[in-house]
């Protein structure tokens, strides 16, 4: 790593994240001008283009790559028009032991008196919440299910090739044949698509305008500069934002730039899920590196830097401020924009490139919470490759993480995609599988399985908010069979499936209808094309996923009333809910039978193993194929994040002898200390899912570092990956991470700033993770050669 | 033949007892009585219980249990099980509300073996790997059934390795060697007065054996444990890895053909078992990194490699 990165990179993990109120004033300022005047799409777009004329510029002394989303680095914008924070909030964000953004008296007062008067009772949030049903509300209240819309914007998109091939003055073009073209006398819709398309041509402005005003700054720079070197540094920046983004990038340097220009305005249009990524980024930019190269005008040296530098960006930049449920789905500053690495070319090569390696070295150098970095492993990877990568993973901090390149294809084409857009797919986020560039893939919530098989045992009381919640399908005297028992189960599940599509329907035309963004909608296929917005179903492929938590937990709940209840009558299902009721104290001895004497998830028994099928099934096929509002379909995956942890506390105890309050098991992952048989056995149990129906799953394996020691600890971990890849695994991830090491570091948190985990689909610092989620990672089985 | 083996563990996702990603299947019984085995529950034929009384809850519910009256409560509140007149049929071990009392030794039949090593057929492929027979002693079992778990493993195409001390009849060994694609052979010691003293057994059949193995071609990978000095009444006077054990190891591989030797330094995991046996423990202590490198360095001076640490 050379002097300038360390340097940038102290900077990056060191400064304290703040909140940043000039996208509020911007914004806010624009609607006042505008709202009314104007279409909705190109108010919006008005709004971004304002900010970008305003807002406060920032370039770091010895930086390459600029452009930061708030005024400096770690510094959060706030997004009223979609949530409008209350002062408590504000002061919650700033004085949270974890996850803080500080914030001044001074802007406090400030938010008082001119953001929330204006916002509070209009913004999306409150839109929201208004529309939503009594049954809705109660669900939500209960944590049946999360909403992801409430605080943050559809998202959990990538970017595809495009931004590399023309600038944005070649898509005002494209924008204004678009234009041109309309068809007023045949098309109904043809106004609608004009203001839509004009507010594309006002959002190419605001890139533009951002772009030019950084190469004024930097020239500027430049000029009172008098250290050579870095006068020189400055003509280049100055240069490249002389071309990017108006122009298409014509070096490695300028591509860089180029994506985190347009980086930065789709993050600072909206707040999108998932922040936004380059995606396949080492196929994107080697065209740019292998020209530079031969050039002479690049070495290795010199792009492993520049990724350095764009690595530092994205660490920059905290995830948007939440507060309540939906802090708890997410815990974390990540931001979860995930890098995609190898994996194959459109024509279906291998697509291991010399940058992927570089790619590769920069995330073993940098060792940052973002970029989340995973590969892409094929059939077609070579081994070095993977080996390469095993050799980062093992040294436990999460990243990189692993994903089937064959099956991230085989679920895109069963999503209806075609090859050629599949096999430019990937994933994002944490493990979504998405067409990159042409598909708006949007995550709803998630969804607490465990939870359901609760309601239905307790004749849809909920103990939580204590109310009765479902529907009534009997007392447990009822349920005279496992079979009755389970489709009650299965009833309550659609029960409320539909609930959070029904709301989610409003919730999706809310957004179509009053928050459109067209900067976004430039760059995603087939907008531009359609004269439609993103969020109002313009992207070729349109995708609504409800996430399934908890798989582990409701099987082994099935399995132990089936097997203790139903077929050796170990005791009845009424003396299974009061032993729930009372979380097993004064059932000691049933308590052991079920935890000792049950056919667990994660442990290759069939006798689980057919359950989880039975209950993925039917949760996959009751979602899947349900229609959007945007002219796509519903589908599932199986992640988790922290959500899981919040499903555990809104629970009682589970028939598997997971006591109240505990988490449920993420991912796909076997419960806490269910699986005994080691990681092969997990990752038959786990496999026996068809993934190939989801679109992403969830695998978490912690090892000690004692595993994968050594040139044989490598090799049978890539091994691992390649068995469970070709029984059709979707991702896999390794925390590799002693429990003595994690326990010391929960007790002594300042002695292990440095140590990461991996959560979920990211990894994060365990000092900034919750107490239930440090207990819940230590609790997890440690895989080990014993 | 024999219907059933006694199995006490099938280890999934073993790393360490040959090459790739393995399933190790341990049978017990095994003629040898080495002071510092780690598998000391493998040693008997028989089952045998298997109790970690420092974990013991005081539940009391493996006094009623046990039909031979083999547990009572101590006054320390802890249950204690009455070697002599327990018979280790498990009764009490799902009382048991601790998990402290297991017992080592399951009846398996060959389809029941096969069908739990065909699961991680996929990880053998990838790996390079297989299934390994161990113990106890794997070649001190039936021959029969041996043949017939062989012939069924061979059947579905996996590779399988044979964990031994080789103190078998050579018939026996030759007649598995058509289905085994790796001998892992331990020499305990090269020298046959400490090999008497340390495992109750000469090494004179198990060097002969060896040489024979060698002669008829098969694929050897040599094992040698590492173990240094320990208590004192172990009568374990010394390491085995003295200039002089070194210099005799390196005498007895001479005309031996073999892939590699693994060195195996000394674990203290058969010390808790031992109590958890009711057996006496045995305490030695564990090699240097230093010490593994003389020897291998010594080794390689006198033409023995390749040499390596572990499996």
């Amino acid at each position: 790593m050379t002097d300038r990165v360390a340097r940038l990179r102290k900077i990056s993990t060191e400064t304290t994240p703040t909140i940043s109120m000039e996208r509020a004033k911007y914004f806010t300022e624009a609607y006042k001008k505008w709202e009314g005047s104007v279409s909705v799409p190109e108010m919006r777009a008005l709004a971004l283009r304002h900010y970008m004329e305003h807002r406060t510029l920032y370039i770091e002394p010895g930086e390459l790559i600029v452009g930061e989303k708030g005024d400096r680095p770690q510094a959060a914008p706030t997004f009223p028009e979609l949530c409008c924070h209350t002062v408590e909030d504000l002061k919650i964000m700033n004085d949270r032991e974890i996850i803080f953004f500080k914030n001044t008296e001074e802007q406090r007062k400030w938010h008082e008196e001119e953001v929330i008067p204006y916002w509070e009772n209009r913004s999306i949030r409150h839109r929201i919440l208004e529309a939503m049903s009594d049954e809705w509300r109660d669900a939500y209240a209960a944590g049946i299910f999360t909403e992801f819309m409430e605080q943050r914007g559809p998202g959990h998109t990538v970017c595809s090739d495009k931004i590399y091939n023309k600038g944005f003055s070649d898509y005002k073009r494209d924008i204004a044949e678009a234009i041109s073209k309309l068809d007023y006398r045949h098309d109904p819709e043809a106004y609608r698509r004009r203001e839509e398309l004009s507010a594309m041509s006002i959002a190419c402005d605001a890139i533009i305008t951002l772009g030019r005003r950084y190469g004024e700054l930097a020239l500027s720079l430049a000029e009172s500069e008098t250290d050579e070197d870095r006068k020189a540094d400055l003509l280049r920046i100055a240069e490249n934002c002389s071309v990017v983004p108006e122009f298409a990038p014509q070096t490695f340097h300028q591509a860089l730039q180029m994506y985190w220009f347009v980086h930065l305005c789709v993050t600072s249009e909206l707040n999108p899920w998932d922040a936004y990524s380059p995606g396949r980024l080492d196929q994107h930019v080697y065209p740019f590196y292998r020209r530079d190269v031969e050039a002479g005008i690049l070495d290795r040296d010199g792009a492993l830097e520049l990724l350095e530098c764009l690595w530092v960006k994205f660490n920059n930049q905290p995830a948007p401020p939440k507060v309540g449920v939906t802090l708890k789905e997410s815990g974390t500053y990540t931001d979860f924009a995930n890098i995609n690495t190898g994996g194959i070319t459109p024509d279906g090569e291998d697509g291991v490139n010399p940058v992927s390696y570089l790619i590769l070295d920069c995330m073993d150098e940098m060792k940052l919470l973002q970029p989340s970095s995973n590969v892409q492993i094929s059939r077609k990877t070579p081994n070095k490759f993977l080996l390469r990568a095993c050799e980062i993973a093992s040294k436990g901090w999460g990243q990189p993480a692993f994903y089937n390149t064959e099956a991230i294809i085989q679920e895109l084409l069963g999503a209806g995609k075609s090859l050629a857009d599949a096999r430019r797919g990937g994933t994002s986020g944490c493990v979504e599988t998405g067409a990159f560039g042409n598909e708006a893939y949007i995550l709803t919530g998630y969804f607490n399985i465990p939870k359901i098989l609760e309601l239905t045992l307790y004749n849809g009381y909920d103990h939580y908010t204590g109310k009765k919640i479902g529907l009534s399908l009997g007392e447990p005297e009822d349920f005279d069979s496992y079979e009755k028992l389970y489709s009650a189960f299965c009833r309550q599940m659609e029960h409320f499936i539909d609930i959070k599509i029904t709301g989610s329907a409003k919730i999706e035309r809310i957004y179509a209808d009053y928050m459109p963004v067209p900067f976004l909608s430039i760059i995603t296929n087939d907008c531009i094309a359609t004269g439609k917005d993103y969020n109002a179903g313009g992207a070729r492929y349109n995708t609504s996923y409800i996430q399934g938590v908890g798989i582990g937990t409701i099987t082994d709940s099935l399995s132990s009333i089936k097997h203790h209840v139903y077929e050796n009558g170990d005791f009845t299902l009424r003396e299974l809910t009061d032993a729930m009721e009372a979380n097993f104290v004064g059932y000691e001895d049933m308590y052991h039978t079920i935890r000792t004497a049950t056919p667990f998830y994660g442990n290759d028994d069939d006798r689980a193993d057919d359950i989880m099928k039975e209950v993925f099934d039917f949760y996959q096929r009751t979602v899947t194929g349900c229609p959007n509002v945007r002219g796509g379909e519903y589908r599932v995956n199986m992640l988790p994040t922290t959500c899981h942890v919040y499903f555990g506390e809104v629970m009682t105890s589970s028939p598997n002898g997971r006591l109240a309050g505990k988490p449920v098991s993420e991912g796909i992952s076997p419960d806490k200390g269910a699986d005994t048989h080691g990681p092969t056995a997990v990752i038959r149990s786990c496999a026996k899912m068809d993934h190939l129906r989801t679109g992403g799953t969830l695998l978490n394996q912690k090892f000690t570092p004692a595993v994968l020691a050594g040139e044989n600890g490598k090799k049978n971990l890539a091994a691992l990956i390649r068995s469970y890849f070709a029984m059709d695994g979707h991702h896999i991830q390794f925390n590799v991470i002693d429990r003595q090491t994690l326990l010391d570091a929960q007790a002594h948190p300042e002695e292990y700033r440095d140590l990461i985990v991996r959560v979920a689909g990211y990894s994060d610092h365990f000092r900034n993770l919750s107490r239930a989620l440090q207990d819940e990672i230590i609790e997890r089985t440690e895989q080990s050669f014993e | 033949m024999k219907k059933t083996a006694e199995i006490f563990n099938i280890q999934r996702f073993s790393v360490h007892d040959g090459d790739g990603i393995r399933t190790t299947v341990f049978f017990s019984g095994c003629p040898l009585r080495c002071l510092w085995c780690h598998n000391p529950e493998g040693m008997m034929f028989a089952r045998r219980l298997l109790y970690h009384s420092e974990k013991c809850v005081g539940c009391g519910r493996c006094v009623s249990a046990c039909p031979a009256g083999a547990n009572s409560m101590a006054p320390d509140g802890r249950a204690v099980t009455d070697r002599a007149r327990c018979t280790s049929c498990g009764k009490c071990v799902p009382m048991c509300l601790a998990e402290a009392r297991a017992v080592a030794g399951t009846a398996r039949t060959v389809d029941e073996i096969v069908r739990i090593c065909v699961s991680d057929r996929m990880f053998y492929e990838e790996s390079g790997g297989g299934v390994t027979l161990s113990g106890g002693e794997v070649m001190a079992q039936d021959t029969d059934f041996l043949l017939s778990l062989l012939r069924a493993l061979d059947g579905e195409g996996i590779s399988v390795n044979i964990d031994t001390c080789g103190h078998v009849p050579y018939e026996k060994l030759y007649a598995v060697m058509p289905y085994v694609d790796t001998f892992l052979y331990d020499i305990k010691s090269a020298d046959d007065e400490k090999h008497t003293r340390f495992t109750g057994v000469g090494n004179a059949l198990i060097l002969e054996n060896l040489r024979r193995l060698s002669g008829d071609g098969a694929k050897i990978y040599i094992r040698v444990p590492v173990i240094a000095p320990g208590d004192e009444d172990t009568g374990f006077d010394g390491a085995n890895f003295t200039d002089g054990d070194i210099e005799s190891l390196t005498r007895v591989l001479g005309g031996i053909k073999y892939s590699r030797v693994c060195l195996l330094p000394y674990h203290n995991t058969g010390e808790y078992k031992c109590v958890s046996l009711g057996m006496k423990p045995r305490r030695f202590s564990a090699p240097t990194k230093d010490d593994l490198e003389r020897i291998k360095n010594t080794l390689a001076r006198a033409g023995v490699t390749p040499v390596v640490t572990g499996g």
